[in-house]
């Protein structure tokens, strides 16, 4: 089969590129300079015409796929989907993952040391939008001598940065894979993002964002906001297969410590995230979500906003992502087809919600392989 | 296993009925087709006419190998409607040999003439002496072009030349335009009773 692990690259090296050159955000903010920590599978070919850009989601990051020093427990997010003869296969495609700009896993954030200060940028760190990605991931394709890129793809907030990639750079996107996503956050959406949000900053251990300072993390907030996100990104029925009303020990405690184990896995779950990720970096990943809208300047036309785009796309959703619903994708689809672009569009049956876009799935990932094996390079 | 372009093209044009469907969609005009199955009506409308064409499936492997074939297909129910495609967005919409599969007729067909200037329809004629035949011999009908046993079949609207025509007259469709189908022969002579397949181009009764 091909989708096991002797697919896999034995070993992947994270990259860094530096630049100079200010960068003007959205907000009004100017970053004089960042880094982007980046990795690359397969090679670029000579036409320099092969390039992958996949962008991560939330809590994701540079690392698609492989492993590092042969560690079993390394493998990258989308391991099942990128790799030699995989679904995004890299001895066809040079792929590209990048940790976004604020984020945690290397490339310029909060945490990371204000050249200015000498402390860490903390809340000082300026809030970035899914535009000003796009704005530095194109200084990397340029960085990396690539024009245009065969494909840009991604899920979730993933997917919205390949949206926004066919909107700003129409002549450097030849398609567009965009799974499991939004044009926009509805109000539910912005809520529970919220409700992380308030988790976090209402941590007695935040100090405004500047815990770097006190020698503390918020722990307690960044772990109720990942088990509350980790709730949404499940369906009723997957935690009702995988869980049910299983008790940890046989018994009711009545009490308040763990007793089913739904409780005992989210809170393994928010105590392993809380342990690695970066609380700033999660509240500036979350106004990326809420902020992203790319009808509100064209009169809440999506059909406009996508105008001037030439991509084809590639549009996936799951049937039990009631975060991120197909309702949500065809809104998509149907300004695609309004505007005549190339677009398929296909609702996978699936039972794990919004998480379904990193699971290894046969039709899921037959599709993406059938798609991007008709991307010419 | 994935088609070749090249095998996929030479078993299209061994098809009559797309053809006949070619024939009647003006070159570089932009087509919908509903119940694309694996895309290569669309394929092979790209490929004689020129077109730009999407396709309308539920099925998934269906949708996958419209995906191999390189056709753009949107994953959807036809039973609840075009709602994704914009009224008079398409020069033509193609209902091929799905017509008597489709639980709400009226609404595919209001619908069609919605998204589109002109519908097209293709269907086996349950008027066919064939058919006929077999009804009188006392069962249901059989045959080529209707290959189900009456428990297994899709085909909940058969119906007849006749009955289609009538039923365009009563729903506003003007047929603009008739082929009548045995095999790779076109029929002239009494239709409805020598007709294995019916091809219909209409428009909206203005």
């Amino acid at each position: 089969m091909l989708m096991q692990d002797s697919n896999s690259f034995s070993t992947v090296t994270p990259q860094v590129a530096r630049f100079d050159t200010p960068l003007h955000l959205k907000s009004g903010a100017v970053l004089d300079s960042y880094e982007l920590v980046y990795e690359t599978y397969g090679e670029l070919n000579a036409g320099r015409s092969n390039a992958v850009l996949v962008c991560h989601a939330l809590s994701g990051n540079h690392h698609l796929a492989g492993l590092y020093d042969d560690n079993p427990k390394s493998a990258g997010w989308w391991n099942n989907m990128i790799g030699p003869g995989k679904s995004i296969d890299t001895q066809k495609f040079f792929v590209i993952g990048v940790n976004n700009l604020g984020g945690c896993h290397g490339s310029t954030g909060p945490a990371s040391i204000d050249v200015r200060t000498g402390k860490c940028y903390g809340p000082n760190f300026p809030v970035v939008t899914v535009e000003d990605w796009i704005q530095t991931q194109v200084r990397l394709a340029d960085y990396l001598g690539i024009d245009q890129f065969a494909a840009v793809a991604g899920g979730s907030l993933g997917g919205m940065q390949a949206l926004q990639w066919t909107l700003d750079f129409p002549e450097r996107v030849r398609h567009a894979l965009v799974i499991a996503a939004a044009a926009k956050l509805t109000a539910q959406n912005i809520a529970f993002n919220d409700v992380a949000r308030q988790a976090i900053i209402t941590d007695p251990d935040f100090h405004g964002g500047d815990y770097y300072s006190h020698g503390v993390i918020p722990r307690r907030g960044l772990r109720l906001a990942r088990m509350l996100g980790h709730i949404t990104y499940l369906s009723d029925d997957s935690m009702a297969a995988k869980f049910g009303r299983e008790l940890r020990n046989g018994a009711l405690a009545f009490g308040y410590d763990v007793e089913f184990e739904i409780e005992s896995y989210l809170r393994y779950q928010g105590d392993k995230f809380a342990s690695q990720f970066d609380a700033n970096t999660y509240l500036l990943m979350t106004k990326a979500l809420d902020y992203f809208d790319p009808a509100f300047p064209h009169n809440n036309d999506l059909s406009a906003a996508f105008r001037f785009a030439k991509a084809n796309f590639l549009v996936l959703s799951f049937t039990t992502d009631w975060r991120f619903s197909p309702e949500r994708s065809r809104a998509i689809v149907r300004a695609l087809l309004d505007n005549e672009l190339n677009v398929s569009y296909a609702e996978i049956t699936s039972s794990h919600g919004h998480d379904s876009f990193l699971m290894e799935d046969r039709h899921y990932h037959r599709l993406v392989r059938a798609y991007m094996d008709n991307v010419v390079v | 296993m994935k088609k070749s372009p090249g095998m996929n093209s030479s078993l299209n044009a061994a098809r009559p009925d797309f053809a006949l469907i070619a024939a009647w969609v003006k070159p570089g005009s932009k087509v919908l087709d509903l119940g694309c199955g694996d895309g290569s009506l669309i394929r092979f409308l790209r490929d004689s006419r020129g077109s730009r064409g999407y396709g309308v499936e539920i099925d998934d492997a269906n949708v996958l190998a419209c995906f191999n074939n390189g056709v753009n297909v949107i994953q959807s129910d036809l039973e609840s409607g075009l709602q994704s495609f914009e009224s008079g967005s398409f020069d033509y919409v193609v209902l091929s040999q799905t017509l008597q599969a489709v639980k709400n007729t009226e609404n595919i067909i209001k619908e069609m003439l919605r998204v589109s200037k002109e519908g097209i329809v293709s269907f086996p004629n349950f008027g066919y002496w064939k058919n006929r035949l077999q009804v009188l011999s006392g069962h249901m009908p059989v045959s080529e072009a209707l290959p189900y046993q009456w428990f297994d079949t899709p085909n909940i609207h058969n119906c007849t030349l006749g009955d289609f025509e009538e039923f365009c007259g009563q729903h506003g469709a003007r047929i603009l335009e008739r082929r009548v189908m045995s095999g790779n022969h076109q029929i002239t002579f009494m239709p409805n009773l020598l007709g294995m397949l019916a091809f219909y181009r209409f428009e909206q009764q203005k």
